[in-house]
């Protein structure tokens, strides 16, 4: 048995691959919940029913998909160009703790709009920073990102844990670890009234369209894939590479600051150290589900939502342990890294 | 200030910190053997959290404390053979498969930790490892307390880098270990299967570090699984990874192997590390006459069928 690279890949095929790792992780799943002593048929439709069943858990779902979402764009744009960046979470803590810094009071006074926009970019802007060193460090002295940026992830953590109980604490938050909160004025308007869901959700999937249109129509994007699939060939073709994985590094830092401080502005307004159930490394697994791509990062924030919402409903209803959630993500990362590796290669006897 | 000084005095303190490093010793040694063999394992956090939950669990319900320890050292094992074979045969991703393997081994340790233990109000709790005194030595003034009054996991880890070091740098092995890593299709022409060379490494390199997770909680307080146990082990071993890599960065010309991502920065690294101070060329002698004093012993009859015959299709090593 071997394997050969396909000339091109039928866009069936690259459609079904990640539904096929989602069936086999669903499927892998069924034992532990199986060995729970639960039918796993019955806790499925416990798990869509937590998460589609009414208005409310709908829009949970999606209020959870939109950091994802953007975390998820974040790693998909970087792992195009081959950066390894593994600290969307840290950019995340970054993004949030620096909303809340200046949204506080720092531009108290400026028109509501006006100052969300600062405010995004404020996020946008920590997030980028934070990546651009371990970048810098890559591609002047060769230190692997894979290790700089997951590292950065426990400081940045840390450090949040440092503001918050210290600098940045809110004083009107009795003692509960909690940064000072941003400005009302400067939170997200709900989208549908008396839930959860904000405006973060409309403009993630602009954000979302805009980097697939920087992604496929601008050169930028097409040298950031070509530095991906062969760094080599792209620098005899004269792209610059140190250029170019900085400028990947600025926009994938960007994204992951940017979902940051939407979710500060549109569900929690001050920062805790527990705000993100892992949001950065979710974002990880949605890129691969999504094979990469900006429209399928979408889908699969969502599936990866209605997962971690759903779990926790079925965890109530069935009593298998919600860590199951975590489970399935993660066997839908690995088999999906199967499927990727049969879209891209047939088996010849 | 003096009172601080005086701690550094203590015995009981570098005890101490000898009985938590444990776990990092066996960690870092169990990073160390994958990245010498050429395959990144990210997989460290979920391995660890799995090794710990599986032995403790072992422990809870009626088995030994070795036999947990061996029971943990089989379940980092197998999520080695699951990274290798997704990284080695297959090709994947080496990142992103470590990750993955580092979500979904914590999860399942979680998950099955709920299933398997009732939730009270207090965590359930094993009689941990005591500490073992060595006879005559643990009487030397300071050093025996802090090197010979502890438990016995602590003795193996200390055991465990000497054992790792003289097979990395003194036997054939090692040097096909190491020769794997740098450049594995000189081993293939060796004669050696550069494919079971990385398994075997990332199995035994995982096997380790939950060992050492156990041996920590054993040695230390023993109590339940505490969620996000591994969590600050997690941290301290990565530096020790990378410090493992930093000693692979002065690789000849040859060097670098041909990762993904790696040919990326391969024009500035070397000077990059030479401004940095670490490449050490006296060092780069060394292994060279090294490498010239330990050969390979090559396989007395050439392989039949897959060993040596060229490969075809896929054959980029990562």
């Amino acid at each position: 048995m071997r394997l050969e690279r396909r000339a091109n890949v039928p866009w069936t095929l690259a459609a079904a691959a990640p539904l096929a790792a989602i069936a086999a992780a669903l499927a892998l799943a069924a034992g532990l919940i199986l060995a729970a002593g639960v039918n796993p048929l019955t806790a499925y439709v416990e798990m869509l029913r937590g998460a589609l069943g009414s208005r409310l858990s709908v829009t949970e779902m999606l209020t959870r998909a939109v950091p994802l979402m953007l975390t998820g764009l974040a790693a998909a744009v970087a792992f195009r160009a081959r950066l390894w960046n593994i600290g969307g979470e840290g950019q995340f803590y970054v993004g949030a703790l620096a909303v809340a810094w200046v949204g506080h009071s720092m531009i108290s006074g400026l028109p509501p709009v006006l100052g969300i926009a600062v405010l995004m970019v404020v996020g946008m802007v920590a997030g980028a920073l934070l990546l651009a060193g371990p970048a810098f460090l890559r591609l002047r002295f060769g230190v692997d990102e894979v290790v700089t940026t997951l590292l950065l992830n426990f400081v940045v953590i840390l450090f949040v844990g440092l503001m918050i109980e210290g600098p940045l604490r809110d004083p009107l938050a009795f003692g509960w670890p909690q940064s000072v909160p941003v400005d009302g004025d400067f939170r997200l308007p709900d989208l549908i009234p008396r839930t959860r869901l904000h405006i973060g959700l409309p403009i993630a999937l602009a954000v979302a369209g805009v980097v697939w249109l920087i992604l496929a129509r601008t050169v930028f994007g097409t040298e950031a894939r070509a530095a991906g699939f062969n760094a080599r060939a792209a620098e005899f073709a004269g792209v610059s590479l140190p250029r170019t994985i900085m400028a990947v590094a600025l926009l994938s830092g960007g994204l992951a600051g940017l979902a940051g401080a939407i979710e500060v502005m549109g569900v929690t307004g001050g920062v805790t150290t527990t705000m993100s159930p892992g949001f950065g490394y979710a974002g990880i697994v949605v890129a691969m589900l999504a094979a990469l791509h900006p429209a399928g990062v979408v889908a699969a924030a969502v599936f990866v939502a209605t997962v971690f919402v759903g779990a926790d409903a079925m965890s109530r209803a069935t009593g298998v342990p919600s860590f199951i959630a975590d489970v399935i993500v993660a066997l839908a990362l690995l088999t999906m890294l199967v499927a990727l590796l049969f879209t891209s290669y047939r088996v010849r006897r | 200030m003096i009172e601080a000084l005086d701690l550094l005095w203590n015995a009981s303190l570098w005890a101490a910190v000898l009985r938590i490093a444990t776990p990092l010793i066996f960690g870092v040694l169990g990073a160390l053997l994958c990245e010498r063999a050429g395959v990144l394992n990210l997989g460290i956090e979920g391995i660890m959290t799995m090794g710990a939950m599986v032995g403790w669990l072992s422990v809870f319900l009626g088995s030994d404390l070795w036999t947990g320890l061996l029971i943990a050292a089989a379940a980092g094992a197998l999520m080695g053979l699951l990274h290798a074979m997704l990284t080695v045969p297959l090709g994947l991703s080496q990142h992103v498969s470590g990750l993955g393997i580092t979500l979904f081994a914590s999860a399942l340790a979680y998950c099955l930790y709920r299933l398997i233990v009732e939730v009270g109000e207090s965590p359930p709790t094993i009689e941990p490892f005591h500490p073992l005194e060595l006879p005559v030595l643990s009487d030397i003034p300071f050093l025996g307390p802090v090197l010979f009054g502890q438990a016995a996991p602590t003795y193996l880890a200390l055991i465990a880098v000497a054992v790792m070091a003289y097979v990395l740098n003194r036997t054939p092995l090692g040097l096909a270990i190491r020769m794997t890593g740098e450049n594995p299709h000189a081993v293939e022409a060796q004669g050696l299967d550069p494919t079971w060379i990385r398994i075997g490494c990332v199995m035994v390199g995982s096997a380790l570090r939950p060992g050492g997770d156990r041996a920590a909680q054993r040695a230390g307080d023993g109590d339940g699984l505490r969620h996000r146990r591994a969590g600050g082990h997690d941290g301290a071993a990565q530096p020790g990874l990378s410090r493992g890599r930093i000693r692979l960065l002065p690789r000849g010309p040859q060097g670098q192997g041909d990762r993904p991502g790696r040919g990326l920065r391969r024009p500035g690294a070397g000077r990059g590390a030479a401004r940095l101070g670490l490449t050490c060329p006296a060092a780069d002698a060394r292994m060279r006459s090294r490498r010239a004093r330990f050969t390979l012993t090559p396989r007395a009859k050439p392989r039949r069928g897959r060993g040596r015959r060229p490969r075809r299709g896929r054959t980029t090593w990562r």
